[in-house]
């Protein structure tokens, strides 16, 4: 019998080694503890980074590790080229610079909304390939998995020499990103704001990151969440009296979570008002996995709203947020941490209610975001807008809905989450929401993708609520009844006006369909009167000045 | 607030139509060449363009704390309150009647960006001939008096017809100027005037900023009820057209660029003006606000 | 741009007594709607000046809906659009024709 071959067992961790030699003689005298200077970037990442590597470049739906990718691009492609980019979302020019200067050629990633449109030119040039294009949670557990980083690049508010991270309140992916690196024989950079003696907190404890870099300007970060309510329509303040009256209190909505746009900033601006004058405080609303939205202030302070868990933070929430440790999940250092990851995970095991917009809705419910020339990913919507076929536990909106579920498929006992689309049936330039075939299908030909990228699968969603009323899909037989549900709220769409009149009259009698009348909603109370603010300056006065609006959304 | 609706009905959100029905007396509101006689642009007409039934601005006469004044209300909403040529006339004739019939006041609602584009030449004749007619009115002894608080300010030829008023009332929100932000931008430079640091412009043309120099008489907050109650002490309190006011007003003007010449900022102006700190005027409500500005105006009062 | 002109009418209205009535503002997104009475033997007359062409079948679908609601007689009912959506234009005709009919009863 012959001995087994020697197998060595640390390959990746010398790898590792090697590359850190390597970083130590390019960077000499410039490297003190961790922390490197920011015009050593290049070097450092040139050092660091080998052809082919995975690089998770730290690039979140709020903060972005900017510096970082400027620097990225700035290495030289004869040294490292053929990177296999990994980042949750493209929100940076850089980020698509990189394969045009041969640098990177290979993407996995879950949301591109700034950069849609160049994405989709440059993969109709054949310029970047794409991997796949995930939900949120799904790229991070394939971090865990088969798309562990070689590389990762993130972004912090402050570092001590020994590398220690502190976040502030846009903790986001960091804590993510860095675990599954650095835990892999990866190698972990930050670039941070500040180099301080002491961090408020420890985000991200020091020996998991190898460098630290101050950055010339503090990072990139965008207000995604703010919606001035003087843009909020009468339409969607209908709507959200129909959200409130015919969902929430029909169902007893304890924990949800609200896409964002200025349809569901209507529902949360019409807490204080219109849900407490139904009696609803203490009954609907109460847990919340969602981003600070400025517009959420009223409901706070009128007592509706006992925790709310982010995924990220809003510009000009910090002080409001510190101040009401209560409601927030906020440090010991006073500030709130935010964790994608988590916050996700939340949204979808342990709410009854998702609520949010789209852009398309196919005839069996399908609803995509996709447009032939933008390929702008997923995000998080998926996860939150889904039923958890892994969840357990019970609460009486989800036993309700499950019951209504099995009053038309019979089956074992189980609850449902309710996953609610609302849209008004026409956007603007009279761009119908209800389409007989989703753009996605042209989107996945013309890109040669595998699936077309639907948002939210037609059964996941329990509801479809538009200005002409509200669609119960659990209470639908069949696939018959439920296409003319959805064409009885589809308005003056062609799908709407192509609807069988006399089914549709009959699910309204079951109460399949119901109008705002059938609520017992007054389309005529239907003001902006109901809003608890009406101007961004209501939010600053609610809030008792703590909220500090950036300046483009001020008009004083 | 035990009526909140009442309390919240905001001048800035409000058409034209509705602050007109908000500030005068119930049913005391009689239009002339209203929207079914459509009196429309024929400018507009011949572009292919929308035109409203009354070109965008309302004109009658009506009742305000039991006296008889004419009114006219531009509409934002509708090209921005441009002046076209109708809805100069509208506006000219308005005030020239007033000379005619001697009503207690007219009110002027304005809300525009200036002349309208589409028919320049005859918007700024009309333009000059408002603000002849303002000050006609004035000489015949008719208050004029000038409100401003809608979503588009008042801009451009219209900056100026107001500022020939008998009396301004703002309110916070509303935006007084000669040229737009966008304009100036356009012009000089995003380096010179970033039109969307939104603080800056309000800094710059906004009704607290106006009040402090003396431009604005009166501030108020953002309600229908509160522009009327400005409106009526303005009725009261009449108009001074005599020599002596006029020169107290250029004394004034030039001690400002004396005084604020080398300023490059609102806040270098209020500072200068003893404010201690010019950041927090923004958040105050206007009851504090006008407590607070007691002796910190460039006019005295 | 061009504007498109629809006319439409409805037949069988009944004659109710209302004051000449405007409401809504042409302005992006949205409409003007003016309503006033007219001796038309029970019709009602619609004119429709829309800047966004192509929605003729949407618009005769809205205003019938309208009429079906209402069955208002009598009255001409003039629109100026600016790209409104079908939720608003429905919207502002019933705020018009309620006005149309609140004024009718108060002034006798």
């Amino acid at each position: 019998m012959q001995k087994p071959t020697e197998k060595i067992w640390d390959y990746e961790r010398q790898r590792r080694n090697r590359k850190l030699e390597r970083a130590a003689s390019a960077l000499g005298a410039s490297l003190r503890d961790k922390v490197v200077p920011a015009d050593m970037a290049v070097q450092l990442l040139e050092a660091v980074i080998a052809p082919g590597d995975r690089v998770c470049l730290e690039g979140d739906n709020q903060k972005q590790a900017d510096f970082l990718a400027k620097s990225l691009t700035q290495i030289d492609p004869a040294k490292v080229n053929r990177l296999h980019m990994l980042q949750s979302v493209l929100a940076l020019p850089e980020h698509l610079d990189l394969y045009e200067l041969g640098i990177a050629e290979l993407l996995d990633f879950s949301f591109s909304g700034p950069q849609a449109a160049r994405l989709a030119r440059m993969v109709g040039k054949g310029q970047i390939r794409i991997g796949a294009i995930h939900t949120y949670l799904e790229l991070f557990s394939r971090y865990f998995v088969d798309l562990t980083p070689h590389v990762a690049l993130v972004v912090a508010q402050s570092a001590d020499a020994q590398g220690n991270l502190y976040t502030g309140p846009n903790t986001e992916d960091t804590p993510a990103i860095v675990e599954a690196t650095a835990f892999k024989n990866g190698i972990v950079i930050a670039q941070v704001n500040e180099l301080v003696d002491k961090v408020p907190r420890v985000d991200i404890p020091g020996d998991w990151v190898n460098f630290v870099i101050p950055s010339p300007r503090p990072h990139f970060i965008e207000p995604l969440f703010t919606r001035d309510p003087a843009q909020i329509s009468e339409i969607q303040v209908l709507m959200a009296m129909m959200a409130i009256k015919g969902i929430y209190a029909e169902y007893g909505v304890q924990r949800l979570n609200h896409g964002i746009g200025f349809d569901t900033a209507a529902i949360e601006l019409l807490l204080p008002t219109y849900a407490a004058s139904l009696g609803l405080k203490g009954k609907i609303c109460s847990h919340w996995a969602l981003n600070p939205h400025p517009t959420m202030i009223p409901a706070i302070e009128a007592g509706f709203v006992k925790s709310i868990h982010s995924f990220g933070s809003e510009l000009g929430m910090e002080n409001y947020i510190a101040a009401r440790p209560d409601v927030f999940f906020n440090g010991p250092d006073g500030t709130m941490r935010s964790n994608r990851a988590y916050s996700q995970a939340a949204g979808h095991y342990a709410c009854d209610l998702f609520i949010g917009s789209t852009l398309q809705i196919d005839m069996a419910g399908n609803s995509s975001t996709a447009t032939l020339d933008r390929i702008s990913g997923f995000g998080g919507a998926p996860n939150m807008g889904a039923d958890a076929a892994g969840r357990r536990h019970a609460s009486p909106a989800w036993l309700k809905a499950g019951e209504q579920r099995r009053s038309q498929q019979p089956g074992i006992p189980r609850g449902r989450k309710l996953v609610v689309q609302m849209v008004e049936t026409f956007r603007e330039h009279m761009q119908p929401a209800f389409v007989a075939e989703l753009d996605a299908w042209k989107l996945a030909e013309f890109a040669s993708m595998p699936i077309p990228p639907v948002m939210i699968y037609g059964e996941d969603v329990t509801h479809i609520l538009t200005e002409e009323g509200i669609a119960n899909l659990l209470l639908c037989a069949n696939a018959e009844e439920r296409e003319q549900a959805i064409r009885g709220v589809a308005g003056y769409t062609e799908m709407g006006l192509g609807r069988d009149l006399r089914m549709v009259e009959n699910l309204r009698d079951r109460g399949v369909i119901k109008r705002a009348e059938d609520m017992g909603i007054d389309k005529r109370d239907a003001t902006r009167d109901l809003l608890a603010a009406r101007s961004i300056k209501d939010l600053v006065r609610a809030s008792g000045g703590l909220y500090q609006p950036p300046a483009r959304f001020r008009n004083w | 607030m035990s009526n909140p609706k009442q309390a919240r009905s905001s001048y800035y959100e409000s058409s034209a139509r509705a602050r007109i029905a908000g500030l005068l007396e119930p049913d005391s509101f009689h239009e002339w060449l209203p929207a079914a006689e459509r009196v429309t642009s024929p400018h507009l007409a011949t572009l292919e363009q929308p035109a409203a039934f009354d070109d965008g601005v309302i004109i009658g006469r009506g009742r305000i704390a039991g006296k008889n004044i004419f009114i006219a209300a531009q509409e934002g909403g509708f090209m921005g309150g441009a002046v076209g040529e109708v809805h100069g006339a509208k506006l000219a004739g308005v005030l020239e009647r007033a000379v005619r019939d001697h009503p207690a006041a007219v009110l002027l609602l304005l809300e525009t960006g200036g002349v309208r584009l589409q028919e320049a030449n005859a918007g700024l004749i009309a333009v000059s001939e408002v603000m002849r007619a303002i000050l006609a009115a004035r000489a015949a002894g008719v208050t004029v008096i000038v409100a401003i608080g809608g979503q588009y300010g008042c801009f451009g030829g219209m900056g100026i017809a107001a500022r020939c008023a008998s009396a301004i009332i703002m309110s916070e929100e509303g935006r007084l100027g000669l040229s737009g932000p966008e304009v100036i931008e356009t012009a000089r430079g995003v380096e010179e005037y970033d039109s969307r640091d939104r603080a800056l412009v309000w800094r710059t043309v906004g009704g607290k900023h106006r009040y402090l120099l003396g431009e604005c008489d009166v501030i108020v907050p953002d309600s229908i009820a509160a522009f009327r109650q400005a409106v009526t002490a303005c009725i009261d309190n009449g108009d001074d057209w005599s020599l002596a006011a006029l020169e107290r007003e250029h004394q004034m003007l030039a001690e400002r660029v004396q005084r604020f010449g080398a300023c490059k900022d609102g806040r270098d102006i209020w500072r200068e003006l003893g404010w201690a700190d010019p950041d927090a005027i923004a958040m105050l409500d206007n009851d504090e606000f006008v407590a607070a500005a007691h002796g910190h105006r460039a006019k005295n009062i | 741009m061009t504007i498109e002109n629809l006319k439409y009418r409805f037949d069988n209205g009944t004659t109710t007594r209302g004051v000449t009535a405007i409401v809504g503002v042409l302005g992006s997104g949205n409409l003007e709607v003016l309503v006033e009475p007219a001796a038309l033997g029970g019709a009602c007359e619609i004119e429709v000046k829309t800047a966004a062409n192509g929605f003729g079948a949407i618009w005769h679908a809205v205003m019938k809906d309208f009429f079906a609601r209402h069955r208002v007689g009598d009255i001409r009912v003039s629109v100026n659009d600016a790209g409104a959506t079908p939720a608003i234009v429905s919207l502002r005709l019933d705020q018009a024709i309620e006005t149309y009919l609140a004024q009718g009863r108060t002034k006798k």
